[in-house]
């Protein structure tokens, strides 16, 4: 079964990286925006599908990381990647540290609620504060270089180094789903009391998870905001919280392609429902039918996108669904 | 067994690729963009949210001119792109990069919402695409992100509010407290007032704000109070507006501390406020009884075609379309004379319905600021606030 | 001699400072008062609103994210139902009220029996996913019923009066009033849980769901019951809320997310610990805006941080 899976991941890197060839300069942009938002949406794949922990505030640790490059760029001079994307990483894992330290304490229903109000917090500290550019946001001046031969202000460039981001993190966590810290953590998922009865302090491990997830999600801060060139409050709102959880669930949890197929889906389904052509003037009421897909998707579809061919073949065969709850999956 | 393998691994790879096209489709820019012949507006407005009422007036004011030209502007017909920006800053680079590079649009309208029309702005600037924003008054637009080609149609935040400055200097007011929203629109509004109030002699003893779109107001007018001004001076908008007025008047504080604001205060919002509006002054470059020519033809063509009363948004709409086809005609349909379209614009007259205006070299309206006040259900004009007030637009390079 | 002369100097001038001292502190009582009851309004609708939530989690133990939207439900009911009310009934205010609390809960019954019954044995993350959901098709439902503008509501012209406090201001009777709901609906609720058999089924549910139906108390009927009554307090508060927060598009979101601070810092399914953090965070929150307005909107997360630090589960367990 993982030679597919294999195959599968390997095709849609491939497909990635062949795109820019045959698409136009808004293709390069959509595809960009898509990998960063898979980036962000593979950060809380670590913490809901692998840990179990359900996170939702992980968009502050996005919006620090994004905040992060435009406050601590110059003004006058592009910085250099080097500086910058550790500093940015650094941020939103030290923000990811504190979260973490008060509120793993907690566990299911108040754990989600405590780290969403965490995540207001952070959206109202730039909001309201000088330190933010308020509600209205602040401008990039100048993009980072990396190095002296990559300047990541040419949108190609850009895409290129979001898409080795990508794969460096994908290949990250399918590595560290396999070691002995990842399978603590699945443990941690399915029965963290028996994990305690074993003699495992399961505290140090959650917390180097959300530390781990918060960074890589302030990696996916990172390039949002040097694509951008602009940045503001809205990038830490619940409800990029939220639109990050509906795409792995649709994408399929506890599998890191998931993250990347739910990316992808949610934000064909958004320009979907946005299109005049398809809805001609319902299309202005396209948060009804992405509310009405969210809740389809949970009912009808509750391993994700990715368990799709599985559900296929089960109702063919007429065969019952059984879950491989610990395999490590990509 | 086997069988149902392949099937499986073929219904995977076909979904794929379906997959994969389909995105490609809807990804990839259309073949060969259009030979010249129809004018592509982008108009990339809020058609949801609290703002929709006002994406939708301002609409439907640039519709109303395209109406008068016959459908046409500079001779080319024109076809229209919407995109709706939910006054959403964080996707506003996302929405205007469909309309600019998917589509492909010749000139982007919008927006409402400032933090939209600042990244808009940046990106028009990067593309050289012309811009012409029908109402977010944030000064850096025709300020530090100035360019040849982006214009604006509406006020800068600076304007309504020095002009009210001026207003209440020459009554002999001396002491004022200021309230508004933290957020550009609210300190510009500010800023601009406390610039010429102080000028005029008097002094701002205290700034109170809230965090956007926060609307508790009970315990700063609580503040007001114990602090005893002359008058107050408000910046606030839509929902913000309505609530304050009436808060203001339920804590007994009309009849004892006169208010003052910016026009916004009043327009559109007083059906919603009713009686608690009755005499405020407010300073704005329209008003609801002009009383020229052009305004009330203006106003009669807008309420035939669409059984609504035009409002400041629906004549900024308008003027967007009168600032498009004055640049049309000077580089005969040609947008790629950005120079010539400037020149054209920055040396004209628009003759609007809130009166005849010219463009700074920021290009902003210079324009004259009206006094008005509530009586009755209007803003009635009671005076000139301010005349041909232009923008010292502070960090422009044009 | 210049030392019994300043001593005489001295004293005048004492009193002198004294006096002043005074009536700044005069001054200061009064507005010290009036933002006390400022604090008081401000939270005790929050707490209103976070009952609802905190009893629909304490007891039949769903996330509803929807909540906020219950509350804007409210309001766009106040407006919508008024000239309706007006025009059928005859009748004011306060009948409007009574038809919005019987809608809602009529409504609640519906939905609890349509949509949320299928939320209990789901986990958590789908049911937050899927009242997410839900908050966006009522969203939209509005503004496809309703429409985008903002709207005013007018309170009735008994309760429009205006009540002199300190010399330049007065406070609005109607605020008062609705303090008064507030606490009228918090015993209400307390005696409810505590006097009535009803109450005593309904704790019993939320402490062992399993031997509740073994006794043969029908544990669906209580779930619905229950989840119309906070469906329905969240409405009333929105009702009650509309003539002093005007009715305007995406006003549940702020509830949601304050209403869910209440119920983190006093603890889920704590009607108790739902007051006693409304009321904090009213007083933080009134007082922060008037001291520290660039902080204020931090500052309840700040306690909320403190309070976690002090009390991982909050002030409050269940109960």
């Amino acid at each position: 079964m993982s030679r597919f899976k294999l195959v599968f991941v390997g095709l849609a890197f491939l497909g990635m990286a062949a795109f820019p060839a045959v698409a136009g300069s808004y293709g390069v942009d959509f595809v960009t925006k898509v990998m960063v938002y898979a980036i962000f949406a593979l950060s809380l794949e670590l913490l809901v599908g692998t840990t179990g922990l359900v996170c939702f505030g992980q968009a502050a640790f996005f919006g620090i990381g994004a905040y992060a490059v435009v406050l601590l760029s110059p003004q006058s001079d592009a910085a250099s990647v080097y500086c910058l994307l550790p500093a940015a990483v650094a941020c939103a894992a030290f923000f990811a540290l504190l979260v973490g330290f008060l509120s793993l304490r907690t566990k299911g229903a108040y754990f989600i609620m405590v780290t969403l109000a965490f995540a207001q917090m952070a959206y109202y500290v730039v909001h309201d504060t000088p330190l933010g550019g308020g509600t209205d946001g602040i401008y990039l001046m100048f993009k980072p270089l990396l190095g002296a031969w990559l300047d990541l202000d040419k949108p190609l460039a850009l895409y290129g180094f979001t898409w080795a981001c990508l794969l460096g993190v994908f290949g990250f966590l399918a590595l560290l789903n396999r070691s002995r810290f990842g399978r603590a953590l699945a443990g941690i998922r399915v029965n963290e009391q028996r994990m305690r009865a074993t003699g495992f302090s399961t505290y140090p491990y959650k917390l180097a998870a959300f530390v781990l997830s918060g960074a890589i999600a302030g990696l996916a801060g990172f390039l949002f905001a040097v694509k951008d060139g602009f940045v503001n409050p809205e990038l830490m709102s619940w409800h990029l919280s939220g639109a990050v959880l509906i795409m792995i669930i649709l994408g399929g949890l506890g599998h890191l392609r998931g993250a990347l197929v739910g990316a992808f889906a949610f934000a064909l389904l958004q320009d979907f429902f946005k299109s005049e052509a398809v809805f001609g003037s319902m299309a202005k009421h396209w948060h009804l039918g992405l509310g009405l897909s969210i809740i389809a998707s949970v009912v009808l579809l509750p391993s994700g996108l990715v368990g799709l061919p599985q559900q296929i073949r089960a109702r063919l065969t007429g065969r019952s669904q059984t879950h491989g709850v610990d395999d490590a999956s990509t | 067994m086997k069988a149902i393998e392949a099937l499986h691994r073929t219904a995977r790879t076909t979904l794929r690729a379906t997959l994969l096209a389909a995105s490609a489709a809807l990804l990839t820019t259309a073949a060969a963009a259009e030979s010249g012949a129809k004018l592509k507006v982008g108009l990339m407005l809020p058609y949801t949210g609290t703002y929709a009422a006002l994406g939708n007036a301002i609409e439907n004011g640039f519709k109303l001119y395209l109406q008068e030209q016959g459908g046409k502007i500079g001779d080319r017909e024109v076809e229209f792109f919407k995109v709706d920006d939910e006054s959403d800053p964080s996707k506003a680079t996302d929405n205007v990069n469909k309309l600019i590079k998917r589509d492909n649009v010749d000139v982007l309208i919008g927006s409402v919402h400032s933090g939209v029309a600042m990244a808009m702005a940046k990106v028009a600037k990067d593309t050289g695409t012309l811009m012409i924003v029908p109402n977010a008054g944030a000064d850096a637009v025709t300020g530090p992100m100035c360019a040849v080609n982006i214009y604006r149609s509406s006020f800068s935040n600076w304007q309504p509010g020095y002009a009210m400055g001026e207003v209440m200097a020459k009554k002999g007011i001396k002491k004022v407290v200021t309230i508004t929203w933290k957020y550009a629109a609210g300190d510009e509004t500010v800023r601009g007032f406390k610039e010429s109030f102080e000028k005029g002699g008097g002094t701002v003893v205290k700034e109170l704000n809230l965090p956007f779109p926060n609307v508790e107001f009970q315990a700063l007018l609580t503040d007001i109070a114990a602090t005893k001004p002359d008058a107050v001076f408000t910046f606030f908008a839509g929902g913000g507006a309505v609530k304050f007025v009436k808060d203001y008047a339920a804590a007994g504080l009309k009849k004892t501390i006169p208010l003052y604001g910016s026009g916004f205060l009043t327009d559109g919002t007083l059906d919603a406020q009713g009686a608690d509006a009755d005499g405020l002054m407010t300073a704005l470059h329209y008003a609801d009884s002009l009383d020229t020519p052009k305004d009330k033809a203006f106003r009669l063509s807008y309420a035939k075609t669409y059984k609504l009363q035009p409002d400041v948004y629906a004549v900024q709409g308008y003027d967007a379309a009168q600032i498009l086809a004055v640049g049309m005609k000077a580089v005969h349909g040609d947008l790629s004379k950005k120079a010539e379209f400037a020149a054209a614009v920055e040396r004209d007259k628009i003759d609007s319905p809130r009166g005849p205006f010219t463009m700074s070299k920021a290009h902003n309206p210079v324009q004259d600021i009206y006094l008005r006040q509530v009586i009755g259900k209007e803003n009635k004009l009671i005076g000139v606030a301010s005349k041909a007030l232009a923008d010292p637009a502070r960090g422009c390079k044009n | 001699m210049v030392l019994p002369a300043r001593r005489w100097q001295t004293r005048r001038a004492a009193a002198r400072t004294e006096r002043a001292g005074r009536t700044l502190h005069a001054m200061d009582i009064a507005t010290f008062a009036i933002q006390c009851l400022n604090a008081l309004q401000y939270g005790l609708l929050l707490f209103l609103v976070a009952s609802g939530l905190t009893l629909i989690f304490g007891i039949m133990g769903v996330i509803n994210l929807a909540h906020g939207s219950f509350y804007m439900l409210g309001a766009y009911m106040a407006f919508a139902l008024a000239p309706l009310v007006a025009g059928t009934l005859g009748g004011g205010f306060f009948t409007t009220l009574l038809v919005g609390v019987v809608l809602a809960v009529i409504l609640g019954y519906v939905l609890e029996w349509a949509f949320f019954s299928f939320l209990y044995t789901r986990e958590h993350l789908q049911q937050v996913l899927m009242t997410y959901g839900l908050i966006l098709v009522f969203e939209e439902l509005r503004s496809l019923l309703v429409g985008d503008d903002v709207h005013g509501v007018s309170a009735p012209a008994i309760l429009s009066g205006t009540l002199p406090l300190g010399d330049v201001m007065t406070y609005p009777v109607y605020r008062l009033f609705m303090s008064g709901v507030c606490l009228l609906l918090a015993l209400g609720m307390y005696l409810v849980f505590t006097r009535t058999r009803l109450g005593m089924m309904i704790r019993a549910g939320s402490s062992n769901r399993e031997m509740v139906q073994s006794l043969g108390i029908d544990i669906k009927f209580l779930y619905r019951v229950v989840f119309a009554a906070g469906m329905a307090i969240a409405v009333l508060a929105g009702m009650v809320a509309a003539p002093v927060s005007s009715v305007y598009p995406g006003m549940g979101d702020t509830v949601l997310i304050l209403c869910f601070v209440v119920v983190v810092i006093g603890g889920i399914g704590s009607i108790r610990g739902a007051l006693l953090a409304a009321l904090l965070i009213g007083f933080v929150d009134t007082f922060g805006k008037v001291l520290l307005p660039q902080a204020a909107g931090v500052l309840v997360y700040v306690l909320m941080a403190l309070i976690l630090l002090w009390r991982p589960d909050g002030l409050f367990k269940a109960g």
